[in-house]
């Protein structure tokens, strides 16, 4: 498993407000949950993403609410995969259950800037910064992991068990 | 090397003499929890599994709370679809709006939490009930799901940061003063993945209230739970509240801490948490004019009684600032019904407050309290993150409820002893 893509990149501690903002919880569609994802922090991030880019950050990303809107909205984006120092607990546990693939790598949150085309290969946790040719080892995904993102989520994975 | 408390309570719910920091196991659950944010959700999971209802229709709470009375059509739906699947599945412990609360203040109310106990909640703030010796902590809607299908969960068993308690707060202080220090000093992520353990005498000096408080914005230190000690006090609270059976656990001698932080409880000021963050902590002393325009008091972290007796201790004969506004929210129904027999409610009403029914509003920018560009609020919640009460350039100052009062008073952010 493999994802490319262009990167948006943020700092420290985004949390799960600015990844979707509790005013448009009244919906849980993903769609429309991908509308409004990551709107007060980078209000044109919807308007220029595209489907297989990357999101990297720095560290605790995706503290605060419990809410799986947040990872839901950022895979519905189209975001392949998020790359950050460290991730906060719920969060981390929210996206490997909705299958939004993301890794922790400090170095790689280090050395990538907003714009680069990263590489990233889920079997060996290398991930490769295309622009500046830089590779970085981040932890591999062990294979039910892999099975869960690759079934979109725990209760698929469960299913076809 | 012994367990800490954590420790033990998941060893014994995964049916393991012992387990250490970093060891995957499975666990029983006592209680699963969800509102009319996360339960829609973890309801179409669940629908999406290959099982026939939930494992336990007394260990599942429901408590829509978040946008209700229903704020609009929208929420309408999404509570309509917790009810019909609370209905379907008969679900004991469903709180329809009139018996419900804000569901961390409810929960231990209503006895469904004791010590002991292991339990998950689709809403970050389930840390609440470590005030009681239990080991809780937040999840997302598909862990609820998996949760209320079978009665499981799978966790890391936690390393453990060891707050020490000392001596006896001051007048004005209380247990959020507690944790926005501590949260000033360690950080919003300086318990990733931890539990906070708090312990020491001057846990004796903190009331229940503020213990669902210090338990309750663990989360905001990045923790996966806090926990308290078993003690009288809370024993009492159990034996007032809950007919269930608790289990009280107790850290080995040699249990290990990744960390020891010392708290003299005599030493802490009013502290006041600035945007956007709720370690950008700042005591009341050192605190400029900041004039505001609104005040909430209320939420899972600060709408108790002792809360509100607080309040109402520091607006008693006095006025809210003319122009500013001061919004009251009981965390229930019972509080509510408390408050009003003290006599607390007229207090609140007649220095110019307003005082509304349970819900959880203002404090994620629901309804009920949003703020307009550039807005200030003094607030008794838990975070303070961009745009976390409405607009985005608004701002929240996150204080315990006697800095709220005094601030609503002299409509800039001031401590009850300057009034």
């Amino acid at each position: 498993m493999q994802a490319k893509g262009i990167v948006f990149k943020y700092g420290d501690n985004v949390d799960t407000d600015v990844i979707i903002p509790a005013r448009y919880l009244n919906s849980s569609d993903p769609k429309e949950l991908a509308e409004h994802c990551m709107e007060d922090i980078d209000k044109d991030f919807v308007k220029n993403v595209k489907k297989g880019d990357i999101i990297v950050a720095d560290k605790n990303f995706g503290c605060g609410s419990s809410r799986e809107h947040a990872p839901i909205a950022i895979k519905a984006a189209g975001v392949s995969c998020v790359i950050a120092e460290t991730f906060a607990r719920i969060f981390y546990r929210n996206a490997i259950n909705i299958g939004l693939p993301i890794i922790e790598c400090p170095e790689a949150s280090k050395g990538i800037e907003a714009g680069d085309e990263v590489e990233v290969d889920f079997d060996s946790g290398i991930i490769t910064n295309v622009t500046k040719n830089t590779k970085f080892q981040g932890q591999a995904f062990p294979p039910f992991m892999q099975k869960i993102i690759a079934a979109e989520g725990l209760v698929n994975y469960i299913n076809n068990k | 090397m012994g367990m800490t408390m954590t420790q033990k309570i998941l060893a014994a719910h995964a049916g393991l003499d012992k387990v250490v920091a970093g060891q995957l196991i499975e666990a029983d659950l006592d209680l699963v929890l969800g509102n009319d944010i996360t339960s829609p959700v973890a309801i179409k999971e669940m629908e999406k599994m290959k099982v026939d209802g939930v494992f336990h229709k007394d260990k599942i709470a429901l408590v829509p709370d978040h946008f209700v009375p229903n704020k609009d059509i929208k929420s309408a739906e999404h509570c309509k679809c917790v009810r019909e699947f609370a209905k379907r599945n008969e679900i004991t412990n469903y709180f329809e709006v009139g018996e419900m609360g804000i569901e961390h203040a409810l929960l231990p109310e209503k006895g469904l939490t004791v010590a002991g106990d292991v339990i998950i909640g689709a809403d970050s703030h389930t840390c609440t009930y470590g005030a009681l010796g239990a080991f809780s902590t937040g999840v997302g809607s598909t862990d609820m799901a998996a949760g209320m299908a079978t009665g499981k969960a799978w966790f890391k068993v936690p390393s453990a940061i060891k707050v020490v308690l000392t001596g006896k707060p001051g007048k004005w202080i209380s247990g959020k003063d507690v944790i926005l220090h501590l949260i000033g000093q360690i950080g919003v992520d300086g318990a990733l993945y931890k539990s906070l353990e708090f312990v020491g005498e001057g846990v004796e000096a903190l009331s229940m209230d503020d213990r669902f408080t210090i338990a309750n914005m663990a989360i905001e230190a990045g923790a996966k739970n806090g926990i308290f000690p078993v003690d009288d006090k809370a024993k009492a609270y159990m034996a007032e509240h809950s007919s269930r059976a608790y289990k009280v656990y107790e850290a080995d001698e040699d249990a290990e801490y990744e960390q020891e932080i010392l708290i003299d409880l005599s030493t802490l000021k009013s502290t006041v948490a600035f945007p956007h963050l709720p370690e950008n902590t700042h005591t009341i002393d050192e605190i400029e004019e900041i004039a505001i325009d609104q005040v909430v008091i209320g939420s899972c972290t600060n709408g108790r009684l002792d809360d509100l007796r607080i309040a109402a201790e520091v607006l008693k004969g006095r006025h809210i600032k003319k122009g500013m506004r001061c919004i009251i929210i009981p965390a229930t129904q019972k509080i509510y019904m408390d408050a009003m027999e003290e006599g607390l409610l007229k207090i609140f009403i007649e220095a110019g407050a307003v005082v509304s029914t349970p819900t959880c509003g203002p404090c994620l920018g629901g309804y009920m309290g949003i703020l307009a560009e550039g807005e200030r609020c003094v607030s008794t919640t838990n975070r303070n993150f961009v745009g976390r009460m409405g607009q985005i350039t608004s701002e929240i100052y996150l204080a315990s409820p006697a800095v709220a009062a005094a601030s609503a008073v002299t409509g800039y952010i001031s401590g009850p002893d300057s009034l």
